[in-house]
């Protein structure tokens, strides 16, 4: 989130897009309904009428997959009615750059697309640049290869009546929403949007997240009290494991993992750390050097220096993409011998999860670390199976729950809050931070007495947490945070700030490039300072009243709790809605008041120091116009991969650079309908935490799947019936709920029925059903693999037995 | 009546600590807070399962959990919980919760106990033999022809980490990476 919970309720117009909070954040109404109370609008866009839907002031039902179409018609709305809140657009967004003449777009596709390979090349997208290196601009935005023309161009194709017949919302409704929404335009308005799995979860997910902020940038609504782009996201620590990395692509604070041709430290360096020409650009990212070299410390303490480019060389350098669908698709072959699940369970949760469960049969080891059986761990035991056939040897190991240890979790509003120890674990079970602690120290005493392939990476590593039973928490959390490795004098404009050899790193602006600093997260500096474990923090005081709880635990970055909220006032620093003000600039102290500012520099208008608002990005200004993605500049309609309906913006069916598996159909005659996923209240993620709850099981004990009454009437459904849901990949099995929250959608003048059905239920627990994850494809997002749940084709009969 | 659910809350409220003011036994006051949770002690906590991050009190009677309910100094949730937090003390008392190492041999039916010790030591043996055995030192690049030094480990992954603790994600990408593993993802790619 670029905002947090509490500021919801700030917040003029709520859109709901691809989320249903009422059931899976339902703390967060509090504070929906406390803007609403106040006036606010509800909006709810969803397929099904959710109860977030039975909340709010205007409900639309969307086809599943269709949200570009319908949030770039939200674009061409606010563009062609002049809705825009203009001046924020001009000063902070890219809409005033000029575009390379090269720059084409025709039937569904961007120019530089190469057919074979299925790719784009993104230079032909560049920016035009003079002769001083930055990018040409026109404040007047008229140029026709300006960003705002281009874009209105690109948009002008999103008419209310050609997005409605292909999300198949009724045009009344549609309407509605546009002008309610859109109506935050403007500087005394706040508008917030709200997204979760319904948005990601597509192939052209990366897309539909940047049309909404796209949205929300044309009205002035990011950096704001009551605005931003906010993902609800669904575990309790799913923030904060991002935060730390643990994905293929990444290392600790969303520096990139080395590629293989970042050869050195110096080529690293030189791939990952963005420049720029414009001294007016804060240009963030330029501090990569001191991040890698200072998580190079934290890694290899004294044996990182720099006539050894800080051990650079001992991490693993990736070719291509080694996503969890790729993964998979590699254990399905036999090409993997172990996998550790840390509290994961590839067996319901990811799609396809049939193949998922053959391809656990194809290890020579599992290691599972849960708090119960979960499918993952009895997978060789699972209805259908004979375990004499799998060679698999599973280690099951219990794991501590989180009130039987001490640490730390990011919540969606980026606090990190502590947590702390209130018993003992149950029986044998241990805490991660033990289990991962002992898996390290018996590998590197395995490596320490025999020989083995290059052992340095694991011999060498920096591993200090104390001789107790466990590790330290505090100590690692001392780690993260950062520390100076010498005696360091730093000169900080006016002030001289002298460090002893073992102070804690006050902020991440003193992080170093020459190993004379250690933070194994730059984006946690701040959070243990000498001032203590920042996180812990328990103060009730909100001086703004804007519910920023400045002293309530500790949220990244430095404590910063409204993102990009330079942009929440003009270019003088005066903010541009006076009644909720994060952050305005005191001339005569000349220092920023209010949250913590998105960097100390002045107002933007200060000639000599002042900076651009998006300081993540080289270019400092908000993209509604993008660079670097693998789909384009721009959000384009395309078709997800199983659809009953045709392109009808273009000849481009799906997205021109995903590549459609085997096992994927959209031919209707077998499977007529619509099949989604989705979560509900008593329940969570893949029901390991909840279907062994009695009272959770009690509320909720069975797997079902929801239908409208008119396909119920057509199929001969009674409510409570078993039924069988089947798709190109398998079958499923469930009891049928008939409800009128669900209702078919209008594809070209046709009725098409959705199925809907939760994805929490599997074999192991005391709840047990089948997993719906069975049913769904294999395809994922062009730029981040996250697979297609949302959207798919199936078929439904009566009868419980499996094909 | 145009009364908001916020009002009737702060009215209920109210009137709870009206009755509760009056001192006269009954019902409403038997499960008074302040009664309820007399003489144990309380730990602050946040909730496990979705992202709101709600605040929660663990109270503790001789090393045993006895009450979980909401934190009502928590600026979020404000005391209230949704039916999975407030299901929390059915994951601290639990009979169905895993207490024993469990080891499944090659083609068993069955699993069996086996103590810490031996399954780490085991653990550590498998990964060590995986990583020897399938780790890559140098990988062609089909687009130049090229040979590159790449360091991994091709045999293993690691999955998981959005139910770990921040210092615990931390240890886990820091073993990972050091093992060699590329192949490091989580619940956020789902």
């Amino acid at each position: 989130m670029t905002n947090h919970w509490i500021d919801l309720k700030n917040s003029d117009a709520i859109l709901i897009i691809g989320c249903n909070p009422a059931e899976n954040h339902p703390i967060s109404f509090k504070w929906i309904e406390e803007a609403m109370d106040k006036g606010a609008k509800l909006i709810v866009v969803d397929p099904r009428y959710t109860r977030s839907a039975s909340k709010s002031d205007i409900y639309a039902q969307i086809r599943p997959g269709t949200d570009i179409a319908f949030l770039g018609g939200m674009i061409n709305y606010a563009l062609q009615n002049n809705l825009i809140h203009e001046e924020y657009v001009r000063d902070y967004t890219n809409a005033t750059f000029l575009i390379s003449e090269k720059f084409d777009f025709q039937d569904g596709l961007f120019c530089s697309f190469d057919d074979q390979e299925k790719t784009y090349d993104a230079k032909s997208w560049a920016y035009e640049t003079g002769p001083d290196g930055k990018p040409k601009r026109d404040l007047s935005m008229k140029n026709p290869r300006s960003v705002l023309q281009l874009m209105k161009k690109h948009f002008s194709r999103y008419n209310v009546d050609m997005v409605c017949s292909i999300t198949g919302t009724n045009k009344e409704d549609y309407i509605k929403v546009a002008q309610a929404f859109c109506a935050t335009g403007r500087a005394d308005k706040a508008g917030t949007l709200l997204y979760a799995m319904g948005i990601t979860q597509s192939t052209h997910g990366t897309q539909n997240v940047r049309a909404t902020a796209m949205l929300q940038m044309l009205l002035g609504n990011i950096g704001i009290a009551g605005g931003g782009v906010n993902a609800l996201r669904g575990e309790s620590n799913v923030q904060g494991s991002t935060d730390y990395g643990l994905l293929f692509h990444l290392l600790p604070g969303y520096l990139k993992s080395p590629e293989f041709d970042n050869v050195d430290l110096k080529a690293y360096i030189e791939k990952w750390t963005p420049v720029t020409k414009d001294s007016k650009s804060a240009n963030w990212w330029g501090n990569t050097p001191k991040y890698i070299t200072s998580l190079l410390k934290a890694w290899y303490g004294d044996n990182a220096t720099a006539a050894n480019d800080f051990c650079y060389s001992y991490l693993p350098k990736r070719m291509g993409s080694f996503s969890y669908s790729k993964i998979m698709e590699k254990m399905l072959k036999g090409d993997l011998e172990g996998l550790v699940c840390m509290g994961m369970n590839p067996a319901v949760g990811g799609p396809d999860s049939g193949n998922a469960r053959v391809a656990l049969s194809k290890l020579k080891w599992l290691v599972t670390v849960d708090l119960w059986e979960t499918e993952t761990s009895i997978f060789w035991k699972r209805p259908g199976v004979n375990p004499k056939d799998i060679q698999t040897e599973v280690f099951m190991l219990p794991a501590a729950s989180s009130i039987e240890k001490e640490g730390s979790i990011s919540n969606s509003g980026r606090w990190a809050q502590w947590r702390y120890k209130a018993v003992e674990p149950v029986g044998k079970s241990m805490s991660d931070l033990w289990i991962i602690d002992q898996f390290f120290k018996r590998v590197r005493n395995l490596y320490t007495k025999e020989k083995g392939a290059f052992p340095e990476p694991i011999t060498k590593l920096a591993w200090n947490y104390g001789n107790g039973h466990e590790p330290d928490v505090h100590l690692v959390a001392k780690e993260i945070n950062g520390y100076f490795t010498k005696d360091t004098t730093i000169v900080d404009k006016d002030k001289t700030l002298e460090f002893k050899k073992g102070d804690q790193v006050p902020m991440f602006k003193y992080l170093q490039a020459d190993g004379s600093t250690v933070s194994g997260n730059w984006l946690y500096c701040a959070s243990y300072t000498k001032d203590g474990n920042q996180m812990a923090r328990r103060d009730q005081s909100d001086p703004t009243g804007l519910g920023m709880f400045p002293k309530w635990s500790w949220c990244w970055p430095v404590n910063r709790r409204v993102l990009y909220n330079r942009a929440s006032v003009n270019m003088a620093g005066e903010p541009l809605n006076p009644k909720k003000v994060v952050i305005a600039w005191d001339a005569l102290e000349k220092k920023w008041k209010g949250d913590v500012p998105d960097g100390p520099w002045p107002p933007m208008k200060d000639d000599k120091e002042g900076k651009y608002p998006f300081i993540m990005l080289p270019e400092g200004h908000g993209r509604l116009y993008a660079l670097d993605l693998k789909d384009g500049p721009f959000p384009e309609h395309y078709e997800p991969m199983e659809s009953p309906a045709r392109n009808l913006l273009s000849k481009t069916q799906n997205s021109p650079v995903v590549k459609v598996p085997k096992n994927v159909s959209s031919n209707l005659s077998k499977f007529p309908f619509i099949g989604t996923t989705y979560r509900m209240t008593e329940h969570w993620q893949t029901g390991g935490m909840t279907r062994s709850v009695p009272w959770l099981v009690e509320l909720v004990p069975d797997m079902f799947v929801e239908i409208s009454e008119s396909l119920a009437k057509q199929k001969g459904f009674q409510k409570g019936d078993k039924v069988k849901v089947t798709t190109e990949r398998g079958s499923i099995e469930a009891v049928v709920l008939i409800t009128s929250r669900l209702k078919p959608f209008n594809v070209e003048g046709k009725m098409i029925e959705q199925v809907g059905m939760p994805w929490h239920f599997g074999y192991a627990g005391t709840a047990k059903g089948d997993s719906a994850n069975m049913l769904t494809p294999s395809v994922g997002c062009a730029n981040t693999s996250i697979p297609e749940f949302k959207a798919f084709l199936c078929n439904i009969e009566k009868g419980g037995s499996k094909a | 009546m145009g009364m908001s659910r916020r009002q009737f809350l702060q009215g209920g409220a109210l009137a709870a600590a009206g009755v509760a003011l009056s001192g006269k036994p009954g019902e409403a006051s038997a499960d008074a807070p302040v009664t309820r949770i007399k003489g144990l002690k309380a730990s602050t906590t946040i909730c496990p399962f979705c992202a709101v991050g709600c605040g929660l009190l663990v109270h503790t009677k001789n090393g045993k959990v006895v009450n979980i309910e909401g934190d009502p100094q928590h600026p979020i949730n404000q005391g209230a919980l949704c039916s999975k937090g407030s299901s929390m003390y059915q994951i601290a008392v639990n009979d169905k919760r895993l207490q024993k190492v469990m080891y499944r041999a090659p083609g068993s039916d069955r699993f069996e106990e086996k103590s810490w010790d031996w399954a780490l030591d085991k653990i550590s043996m498998r990964m060590k033999e995986t990583r020897d055995k399938t780790f890559k030192v140098n990988e062609l690049n089909k687009k130049d022809n090229k040979e590159y030094v790449v360091n991994r480990t091709e045999g293993m992954a690691f999955f998981g980490g959005a139910g770990l603790d921040n210092e615990e994600c931390y240890l886990w990408a820091k073993f990972a990476r050091a093992m060699g593993v590329s192949q490091l993802e989580h619940q956020a790619r789902l």
